[in-house]
């Protein structure tokens, strides 16, 4: 049963699926020809996910067919997708932490080889694709991008003719994301299809094919990603003009006191896989937005809890925030003194998963105007306040009783976001502010950075992503093995720079980075 | 030769105390490396002791008595399973339930049969090897459930690390929601391992009625079915180790109740403290490597698995 030419590999007609109350997909038609790179475009919540859930035999439609190579098809367990070639790369990993790499594979296939054989079939695929994972080694020692490797290498070796990633690159570094293309492109030469799910719109441009655009459930449009724009396609998947950030104020206030300032900080790693922060400095003048660039794991997790407080320094004046020594406070002291922080993980640091926005929004709020008076919690004002941050910057949830776990990635972030800059801050810290968050609700949430700096507070962005860097920043600096680089104007580095400070290789003090490495990188594109 | 049969006695003591506590630790090891968590082992225990019993004495068949007692336990580890898994209950407080369940249903059941006298399990008796001094009674003179409990032990190690069906409980117990999303029956798999736990209990309990001591009293786990959760907390979900925790309570009570027996000037209260605090000093040793107890630790313990639909 060979397929006649022509014949998609996979094809979708009409595919309706419903949770109590919401119709997240509408009648979606959507094919994957033999060999094709089709991308599948969609904010958060537009029913990505779902349809792939669908299409991995995890989730069952409620009407509509599935057609693989020509042929009528019912996947109810991801067992018969994977019996059909179709293999899924989730975008939280669905790995095993406490279980080796071999094991984790073993189980995403359903022949079970002896571990040995495995092993020798794992290191094929890795060395044959460059691929580099070691079949022994726990998943819990392994970093995000090799956690992917894992993933993909699973994947690959139940020899799979259509691959579905979904937002890949969300949790690489730009080079990590440059290896991933290399090896999508063989897997395509190969013949394979793959279904490459993702809201980075240079990403889709460069990789793929053809584009579908999912939106509110809907296909709106399947359309060549190259003939486009990242602005066009912007407006496809929100349905609305993408704001334009104000204009960049040119002034620098080199003559105002830093309002953060961080002086000679070392802080010692206090787990084994931690990093030691050493000699790091940097001040953050009002009205500046600093940002701090890195490959992830070089000390950003360490540094953004000794600003915030949940490590403390023992030199007071290691951290100064509005002039006054605060290395030995904790969060609370350091919150009034005008400190708010938007930490990395959204669920877990950011917010309490189980807890209503409103209980979300008390817990760092509290002390702000009046919701708690003499101990007590005012349920009205504390509404009213969640209300205002859902008001003001447009959070898509049921109203403030929601529990901060049902909302998606991008409006979590900006509730939390919001929540932070409604409290007036004078210094903001925050990491990783947009990952894993669609176009829109990461205009929205730069927009916000923006104004609050624009309103003359200080602000000091972790981010891996190099092009919100650039988006926001007036000086940028670079973290590499625990040390910071001197900041510089943004205008004055380009993408190469950066991607040498990455490496370590700083100019005037720090570590003499790897000098074999290929540092050249890609310069960021240009996102509206 | 009268010190080394006082030195046999006294191991062969241990192992008999320290039985019941292994079979059931065993048992719930499987049980939480799934990621559920069940409270209930005592309630399960004394439910197998009085069906044990019970069957005993209307049969005199030990084997069929053991089979009854494994059967009743599961019976109400089923219970616990369609409360938890498929009705997603609260584990912690329907395992609770669940003891308090077993204490009354044993209690009710086994009021006709306090007093009456069955023929315990019998040792096993190697004509020649039984006799050797020392290793005799202490290798080979002790009851088929006793083998049964090292045997298992053993097994399940294996089982667990071994085989392809442990490594998918181990994978589910770890991470549930990846488990489901490869494929795995997450519900139909925990309710294996829940079943399993429970026929575990049961042996345990049987070997309380039939062989430890042959009556039935009411409430006569004693707390045993606590003991053998906090063994698997403890032996940080290895099986031999639960074993060796088990040993080592055994051990300790027994050499105490010698002590009280001897009129040791120690307060009976403190002599009997003395198997807990040796337990916990002894495991908490061994594993006090804090990473090995995270790896080790199933993460989704105790955790309601909602998979969408």
């Amino acid at each position: 049963m060979s397929p006649t030419p022509g014949t998609p590999r996979l094809d979708l007609r009409g595919l309706c699926k419903s949770f109590p109350g919401v119709l997240v997909n509408d009648r979606v038609d959507l094919s994957v020809m033999p060999g094709e790179c089709h991308a599948l475009l969609g904010e958060n919540g537009a029913g990505k996910s779902t349809l792939m859930k669908i299409v991995n035999g995890v989730l069952s439609a409620d009407a509509g067919e599935m057609w693989w190579e020509g042929q009528p098809v019912r996947v109810q367990t991801p067992s018969d997708a994977r019996r059909l070639g179709i293999g899924m790369v989730y975008q939280h990993f669905a790995l095993f932490e406490s279980l080796t790499v071999a094991e984790n594979v073993a189980l995403g296939l359903d022949g079970a080889p002896g571990m040995e054989a495995l092993s020798e079939r794992i290191r094929a695929v890795s060395d044959g694709y460059g691929l580099a994972v070691s079949p022994t080694r726990h998943v819990h020692e392994l970093s995000v991008g090799e956690r992917q490797r894992v993933e993909i290498v699973r994947c690959l070796l139940g020899d799979p003719r259509l691959i579905i990633l979904d937002e890949p690159t969300s949790v690489l570094t730009p080079r990590e994301a440059l290896a991933l293309f290399e090896v999508l492109r063989r897997l395509q030469a190969e013949g394979r299809s793959i279904l490459y799910i993702s809201h980075k719109l240079d990403e889709i441009r460069a990789l793929c094919d053809r584009a579908s655009v999912l939106r509110g459930g809907r296909m709106i449009a399947t359309v060549d990603p190259r003939a486009e724009t990242a602005r066009s396609l912007a407006r496809m998947m929100i349905g609305a003009e993408l704001p334009d950030l104000s204009e960049r104020r040119t002034t620098t206030s080199e003559d105002h006191a830093p309002l953060l300032a961080v002086n000679a900080l070392d802080m010692d790693r206090d787990d084994p896989h931690g990093t030691d922060l050493r000699d790091i400095s940097l001040a953050v003048r009002p009205g500046e937005i600093l940002g701090i660039a890195g490959v992830a794991g070089n000390g950003q997790n360490a540094l953004m809890r000794a600003l915030s407080g949940e490590r403390l320094v023992a030199r007071p004046e290691a951290i100064l925030i509005n002039g006054t020594p605060a290395g030995h406070l904790g969060p609370r002291a350091r919150r009034d003194l005008g400190l708010a922080v938007v930490p990395e993980e959204r669920l877990g640091q950011g917010a309490v998963p189980d807890l209503s926005l409103a209980d979300n929004a008390l817990l760092s709020a509290y002390r702000h105007g009046s919701l708690v008076r003499r101990g007590l919690v005012r349920r009205r004002h504390t509404h009213g306040f969640a209300s205002r941050v859902i008001h003001a910057f447009n959070v898509i949830a049921r109203g403030s009783e929601s529990e901060a776990r049902s909302l998606s990635g991008g409006n979590l972030q900006k509730f939390i976001i919001g929540r932070e800059i409604l409290q007036a801050p004078k210094v903001l810290v925050a990491a990783h502010p947009t990952w894993g968050v669609d176009a829109g609700s990461a205009a929205a949430i730069h927009q916000a950075l923006v104004d609050l700096r624009d309103r003359g507070a200080a602000i000091l962005v972790i981010s891996q992503d190099l092009d919100e860097l650039y988006t926001l920043s007036d000086r940028i600096a670079v973290i590499a093995a625990g040390r910071l680089s001197d900041s510089q104007p943004i205008h004055a580095v380009t993408a190469e720079d950066i991607g040498l400070l990455m490496g370590g290789l700083f100019t005037d003090h720090g570590p003499t980075g790897p000098t074999n490495d290929d540092t050249t990188m890609k310069g960021p594109g240009h996102v509206a | 030769m009268d010190g080394l049969d006082a030195i046999a006695a006294l191991l062969v003591a241990t192992i008999r105390a320290a039985t019941p506590l292994a079979l059931a630790a065993i048992g719930e090891l499987v049980t939480e490396k799934s990621g559920v968590l069940n409270l209930g082992v005592e309630g399960m225990m004394l439910v197998g002791a009085v069906a044990a019993f019970a069957t005993a004495v209307a049969t005199g068949n030990l084997p069929l008595a053991i089979l009854a007692a494994m059967v009743a336990s599961m019976l109400v580890a089923f219970l616990f399973g369609v409360m938890t898994l498929s009705l997603m209950s609260n584990q912690v407080a329907t395992g609770l339930a669940l003891t308090i369940f077993g204490i009354g249903l044993s209690a009710f059941v086994g009021k006709d049969f306090i007093g009456i006298p069955i023929t315990s399990l019998k040792p096993l008796d190697i004509p020649g090897l039984s006799d050797l001094p020392l290793i005799g009674p202490v290798l080979f003179g002790q009851d088929p459930l006793v083998y049964a409990s090292v045997a298992l032990t053993v097994a399940v190690g294996w089982f667990l690390h071994r085989t392809r069906a442990g490594l998918v409980i181990r994978a589910v117990g770890e991470n549930h929601t990846a488990a489901h999303a490869i494929g795995y029956p997450v519900i139909a798999i925990r309710y294996l391992c829940v079943l399993f736990g429970g026929a575990m209990s049961g042996l345990a309990g049987a070997y309380l009625s039939l062989a430890y001591t042959p009556m039935w009293v009411e409430n006569m786990t004693a707390g045993r079915g606590w003991i053998a959760l906090a063994l698997v907390v403890f032996a940080t979900w290895k099986p031999g180790r639960a074993l060796l925790g088990a040993y080592l309570f055994g051990g300790v009570t027994i050499v105490q109740l010698h002590a009280q027996g001897l009129g040791v000037e120690i307060s009976s209260h403190i002599l009997s403290m003395l198997p807990y605090l040796a337990t916990i000093l002894v495991l908490v040793l061994i594993s006090r490597d804090e990473t090995k107890i995270r790896l080790n630790a199933p993460a989704c313990l105790g955790k309601i698995f909602r998979p969408d639909f």
